[in-house]
């Protein structure tokens, strides 16, 4: 620790790792909002409910958590597919899906907060798993397993769903359905029910979120609010809708949020996010790589 | 019912509100009051955006904590200053702040600038949190005096006749701009913004004067606030419960006028100071976010909507 070249070396990859993470966690807003239009803040709220299941499921039964998130994605999906459609009859057939909409989500997320703060309380609860405290070393780079394995998991997830999205039927479909859900109509393609299928997708990808967030960091029900700001900047600077782009936004932010905190201090780092989604926002709304 | 009218009998409800709190003489009706109050301000000053032009606003907290800091930061240089002077100057702290923020990304589709605010209240807080003049973290205390000098009645008494005061002019505000050209110019933008433009409505210019208005109402709202908890923190003063709030009480109420914040934060506000003594406060939160989400799903003009209903928003 005695020279910052070693530091810089290990905030950058720290950051990296973490950036993957990021990537992992946005997949599932790239495709609501990205693809959907559909601005679910609540978002966060479901990853955290993630984290929760995967600390039940690794406290109580022993379970590594990220076996048991993959399990529970069938649940995820099917609760992702019953808010749609929620969602679908309530506010998008009556053309109401703006302020209403909103609400309806925001409601949701506060509501899914409270409710875990009631259940669990407010303690920071974390899981156990045999690689949690390992950390390899390369030279003065330290690689925690920590790190690197939430990075492999959200690799692969990014990965699958890519595939998925370009390869089948339902994910071209879903594709399509932002940019003209008349000419899916004439496919023979319900629009509706491709929504809803890819809202599933994307809150089942929280399941799997949730763990590899539990797994890098304590987590207590509020904490889901911080990466709101992170999640949707990371989605409107790669693009709305393109993994690719998200990736690497993600790998930005959070390359610039381990510099800030090992230079900084940690309490500085929520306002790196933040303040890049306002800049990106103001001056580039079509994301870094978008066409204006 | 013409203003000046409308305003003289908003004043004398007002005075009839404080007579009967009075005649209760227990405090802990003034303590319960202001806090119902302050949601009629927080409620009707986020209407003045949310429900006359339709843009959606998370940030409330970061409004409403903007004018209680600035209160602290003022009774640290002048505290002399009186404190209906430190409400102005906090509701032209976020009124600056809402104009910024308004100016940065008003121009692009609402769900940026719904975002943004969000994205704000989180930079602002951490702002606060860094800033070690006003407490950073660890907070801040001021002492409420006992008594004040204009006025020969309670502190707390005096805060609530403050918020009432402040309430009047908000919803009187709002009933003025709600019946004025401004009204008409921000139900343009809600219902066909693109319309609106292309008829020669100048739709930024008031976008821009809706958010500073209503930010300005809620960092009013937020500035006798140090006052009244005599410990101000990060954490309690951007409270999510704010913003959850803010949206809940306009959106059960009715958005379309300045009736439906009211009977909002009435209910919501007397509801949940009823909950949090008989149950408890986590639990009277999660009742606010089930009405909030029950009401958008199915009644979604509000209360009022259940009394004019051909009236569409």
């Amino acid at each position: 620790m005695d020279l910052p070249l070693d530091l810089l070396g290990n905030a950058l990859v720290s950051g990296l790792l973490l950036g993957g993470f990021y990537a992992a966690v946005t997949i599932g807003v790239s495709i609501s909002f990205g693809m959907l239009d559909i601005v679910n803040i609540a978002h966060p709220a479901f990853i955290i409910l993630g984290s929760y299941i995967a600390y039940i499921a690794n406290s109580v039964l022993g379970m590594d958590p990220i076996l048991a998130s993959i399990l529970a994605t069938p649940a995820f999906y099917l609760l992702g597919m019953a808010i749609y459609h929620v969602y679908d009859v309530s506010f998008e057939r009556r053309g109401d899906n703006g302020l209403r909409g909103l609400a309806f989500f925001f409601g949701i997320l506060f509501i899914t907060e409270v409710t875990l703060v009631l259940v669990f309380g407010v303690d920071y609860r974390l899981v156990d798993a045999p690689y949690i405290s390992i950390s390899v070393h390369l030279g003065p780079i330290d690689l925690p397993l920590r790190l690197l394995v939430p990075f492999l998991i959200s690799l692969a997830l990014m990965g699958g769903l890519h595939l998925y999205m370009s390869r089948t039927f339902t994910g071209r479909a879903i594709q399509a359905v932002a940019q003209d859900p008349m000419a899916l109509r004439l496919m023979a393609a319900d629009p509706s029910r491709i929504k809803r299928i890819a809202f599933g997708i994307s809150i089942a990808t929280t399941s799997i979120g949730g763990a590899i967030l539990i797994i890098i960091q304590p987590v207590e029900p509020s904490i889901g609010r911080d990466y709101i700001g992170r999640i949707f900047a990371i989605c409107v600077m790669g693009g709305l809708g393109s993994f690719a782009g998200s990736l690497v936004a993600a790998m930005a932010l959070g390359i610039m949020e381990s510099i800030t905190s090992t230079f900084f201090g940690p309490s500085w780092s929520p306002a790196v996010s933040f303040g890049f989604l306002l800049l990106t926002l103001a001056f580039r709304p079509s994301g870094l790589f978008g066409r204006t | 019912m013409r203003n000046p009218v409308f305003i003289l009998l908003l004043t004398v409800a007002a005075a009839l509100v404080f007579g009967a709190a009075k005649l209760i003489d227990n405090a802990y009706v003034f303590f319960a009051g202001y806090v119902v109050l302050q949601y009629i301000v927080l409620s009707t000053g986020w209407n003045i955006l949310g429900g006359y032009t339709g843009y959606v606003n998370f940030g409330t907290a970061a409004f409403f904590a903007m004018g209680a800091y600035s209160t602290v930061v003022l009774h640290k240089l002048v505290p002399e200053l009186p404190l209906p002077a430190m409400m102005v100057v906090g509701g032209m702290v976020s009124g600056i702040i809402g104009l910024a923020t308004g100016y940065l990304t008003l121009r692009l589709r609402g769900t940026f600038f719904s975002i943004a605010t969000l994205a704000m209240s989180v930079v602002v807080q951490t702002l606060i949190t860094n800033w070690s003049f006003v407490g950073g973290s660890r907070g801040a205390y001021i002492v409420r005096p006992a008594t004040t000098d204009y006025l020969d009645i309670d502190y707390i008494e005096y805060l609530f006749l403050l918020m009432l005061a402040l309430s009047v002019i908000a919803v009187a505000v709002a009933r003025a701009i709600e019946k004025s050209r401004l009204g008409y110019g921000f139900a343009t933008i809600r219902d066909d913004e693109l319309a609106a433009e292309a008829s020669g409505v100048p739709t930024l210019k008031l976008k821009l004067l809706a958010t500073a208005l209503s930010g300005g109402f809620m960092g009013m709202a937020g500035a006798p606030l140090p006052y009244y908890v005599t410990y101000l923190d990060p954490a309690s003063g951007f409270s999510l419960s704010y913003a959850v709030n803010t949206i809940a009480m306009p959106l059960i109420g009715g958005t379309a006028s300045w009736l439906g914040p009211v009977i909002g934060a009435i209910l919501l506000g007397t509801l949940q100071q009823v909950a949090t003594v008989t149950i408890s406060s986590a639990l009277s939160l999660l009742i606010v976010g089930l009405m909030l989400v029950g009401f958008v799903i199915l009644a979604p003009n509000g209360i009022i909507g259940w009394f004019s209903p051909k009236r569409r928003t």
